[in-house]
């Protein structure tokens, strides 16, 4: 009764392992996120000596996303009718933000956050579900809430701390910008917050160009700024790039180094899932010793007599 | 995968234990509601900076290396062919099985939108880069294997029940509502021929699932150490490195065979069962081993990374490191020596240390070394740390329950178990 059993098992072992090693090629076979070519990428260039604090562009994203982006007005304590947007920093409500940096009374800067649309993003490496996804045309990081299972492995993983989760509803989204990709851009083209500044410190374009523009303006005044382009090279490359006359960590962007979290930890994780052949090795590795092993056992793998078992039980 | 190893544990069920258990499982669920319908945030003090609280850290990446005693305990019984443990099998897969069956539960309770989860089983949104992915689907593969690993627990009881207390109440309960006498009869007689049926043939391919629950493990214990590779700017240097996997994976199985120790004289201590010194003292021979190997991949990678020199900044994350070292080489030291293997006492001592020592690296890898950056704080608040203890509470009621329903407690053999000055055998058959 055993043999034919296990035999048979172990065919079906054997054809599992085949479709497993098959299945192994859709794991290894996954093209790297990052583009090489950064000309059709969108982005942003947000010029903080530009910027005058209005926070059109923050008022902007939360009337042209708000439906989409289910964001909510946040109240100030002082503000009972809830008459007054007053959000104090990214939020399940508020996907970007300009804050005041004052480092003394006449040394000051603006900074405006929100997703710096990384080329090589750890939140869709991270992803397991394929929620967090990168266009590989536009470079626009995009979530789907139809997707997400809510794990915040993305908050996790953002070293700009760029993706909220809305902690107090019931049905949470991750919120983060979307470069408009499905309202404003959309329609007009420009992201909404683009299309708001009035004194031109948000460009929205081609990475290529914006780059090319703030190269330009860095060689124009070489006085007014820092020379270096934030998201040039952190983290393997932003399509969102500042420009600033304060340091950067100092406004909040942290000093990072120029490669992608995300190539750090998908090349140990595809070094051990390598077309599934380790595990499958060890499963077949492992079977073989426990097969091994049970059969230097006396009584093979089948029980006791059954002799044994009814002068030991006792029911009370 | 001898059945007659094992035994059911004869006393009453409702103990004040059992009630107090319950209390604390209940007022845990009544936060989970409460979750569900006013959101994380009503409950927890989780925030944007630290998405993972303590139900992430303790229930799921520190939960489920404490389940981890099936695991050490297969390894150790099916390929070191130690069979002489066999008969600890069976409680160490239960205690797996609750482990995870609630880190799964915890799961469920911490992710914003559980109804989405569905797409773990569509192949067009795997997202193979994400360990996530990997953790998630191991987990559920071996909490399947863990149930069927078990299931020939609940099949010997199923055959042998006599089923009395189910005939009583049938007979109890009024003629509209209960079933005929000879029905009910006939329907466990068939259970019964059922369970006779599939016992014996689910023992022939027992082992293959067996492996798998070996496999299974090894993927997923690694993959909880590769969740935090990615947090290369987030978590303190003394803790992230490229071997976090590696660390994880010897972590847990140092963790699960303190584990089986402590479980083993808890249970005997508490069912006043005799201690199993001597399957112990085994035990214990093997754990110092397996954490020198760990803590030499500690130091070794400090060494190699330039980073040791954290170690003595002296600072809150080098006081974390150092207690967590400590813990874990303190209890090693102990068991090194003989004579404290041979000690129900220190044995006992140093598998808690072992075990507060592993569970305190994987609390300094997901929160304690974990640095979003400025004005970021967390503390589990209250109702996030009852729902936590609900869930333990439940897991610790169930294996309660569960070993006075059905054989999973070692057989008591005569006297043989009994003097606890046994002479200490390292390699007893």
């Amino acid at each position: 009764m055993a043999r034919p059993t296990r035999r048979g098992f172990l065919v079906g072992l054997a054809a599992g392992s085949a479709a497993l090693v098959t299945a192994g090629s859709v794991f290894s076979g996954d093209p790297p996120a990052a583009a090489g070519d950064d000309r059709d990428e969108l982005g942003m260039l947000y010029d903080a000596t530009r910027c005058v604090g209005c926070k059109a562009c923050m008022a902007a994203c939360k009337r042209v996303n708000g439906d989409y982006g289910a964001l909510a007005f946040e109240r100030a304590p002082f503000d009972p009718d809830g008459l007054w947007d007053a959000p104090q920093d990214l939020s399940g409500s508020t996907r970007t933000l300009i804050k005041l940096f004052k480092q003394s009374e006449s040394e000051w800067s603006y900074v405006k956050y929100s997703c710096m649309h990384c080329r090589k993003p750890s939140c869709v490496s991270v992803c397991p579900v394929s929620a967090m996804t990168r266009d590989p045309k536009t470079g626009i990081v995009d979530y789907s809430k139809d997707t997400c299972i809510g794990c915040r492995y993305c908050q996790v993983a953002c070293a700009f701390n760029i993706p909220r989760f809305q902690w107090d509803s019931a049905a949470p989204q991750i919120v983060k910008c979307d470069l408009c990709k499905h309202t404003h851009l959309e329609k007009t083209g420009v992201t909404a917050c683009a299309g708001a500044c009035p004194v031109g410190a948000i460009t929205f374009g081609r990475r290529h160009d914006l780059l090319a523009e703030a190269r330009r303006r860095l060689a124009e005044k070489p006085g007014s700024y820092l020379g270096h382009i934030y998201g040039e090279h952190e983290v393997g490359g932003t399509n969102h790039l500042y420009l600033a006359a304060m340091p950067f960590n100092k406004l909040g962007l942290p000093q990072l180094p120029a490669e992608p979290p995300a190539e750090f930890s998908e090349k140990i994780q595809h070094t051990i899932y390598k077309g599934f052949v380790a595990p499958v090795a060890l499963y077949g590795a492992l079977c073989w010793l426990a097969l091994r092993n049970l059969k230097k056992q006396p009584h093979g793998d089948g029980s006791r007599a059954p002799g044994d078992r009814e002068e030991d039980r006792h029911e009370p | 995968m001898s059945h007659d190893d094992f035994q059911r544990h004869e006393a009453s069920i409702f103990t004040p234990a059992f009630f107090a258990l319950l209390l604390l499982t209940l007022i845990g669920f009544f936060l989970v509601a409460m979750r569900f319908v006013k959101g994380i945030g009503a409950v927890s003090n989780m925030s944007d900076g630290y998405p993972w609280g303590i139900w992430i850290t303790y229930d799921v990446a520190t939960g489920t290396a404490i389940a981890c005693g099936g695991y050490a305990m297969a390894i150790l019984v099916y390929i070191r062919n130690q069979m002489s443990y066999h008969p600890m099998i069976r409680s160490a897969v239960l205690t797996s099985l609750f482990g995870y069956g609630l880190a799964g539960f915890s799961v469920m309770v911490d992710v914003g939108r559980p109804w989405n989860a569905y797409n773990f089983f569509i192949p067009s949104k795997w997202q193979v880069n994400s360990a996530m992915f990997e953790v998630a689907l191991c987990v559920m593969a071996y909490t399947t294997v863990l149930l069927i690993e078990f299931l020939p627990a609940l099949l010997t009881r199923l055959e042998e029940a006599d089923s009395r207390s189910l005939r009583r109440l049938a007979d109890r309960l009024h003629r509209r509502i209960g079933v005929a006498p000879d029905r009910l009869m006939t329907r466990i007689e068939w259970a019964r021929a059922g369970a006779a049926w599939l016992r014996p043939r689910l023992d022939k391919v027992l082992i293959f699932i067996i492996v798998l629950g070996i496999t299974l493990p090894t993927m997923h214990q690694s993959s909880l150490g590769s969740l935090l590779l990615i947090a290369s700017t987030k978590l303190h240097p003394l803790w992230h490195t490229g071997f976090l996997p590696l660390l994880f994976l010897i972590n847990c199985v140092y963790i699960g065979y303190s584990i089986c120790i402590l479980e083993s004289v808890l249970s005997s201590y508490a069912f006043k069962r005799p201690f199993e010194t001597r399957e112990l003292t085994g035990l214990a021979a093997i754990i110092p081993w397996v954490t020198v190997i760990w803590l030499s991949v500690v130091v070794g990678d400090l060494l190699w990374r330039g980073q040791l020199g954290k170690v003595f900044a002296f600072d809150f994350y080098a006081g974390f490191f150092l207690l967590e070292i400590g813990l874990v080489a303190g209890g090693a030291f102990i068991l090194f020596s003989r004579a404290n293997r041979a000690s129900v006492r220190w044995l006992f001592v140093s598998a808690a240390m072992i075990v507060l020592g592993g569970a305190l690296y994987r609390f300094n890898v997901y929160l304690i070394g974990f640095n979003p950056g400025d004005g970021w704080r967390y503390f589990p608040s209250l109702a996030e740390f009852l729902i936590t203890v609900g869930i333990i509470a439940f897991e610790i009621l169930c294996y309660k329950v569960l070993v006075k329903v059905l054989p999973v407690l070692p057989r008591l053999h005569g006297r043989d178990h009994a003097p606890p000055a046994a002479p200490p055998l390292t390699q007893p058959h």
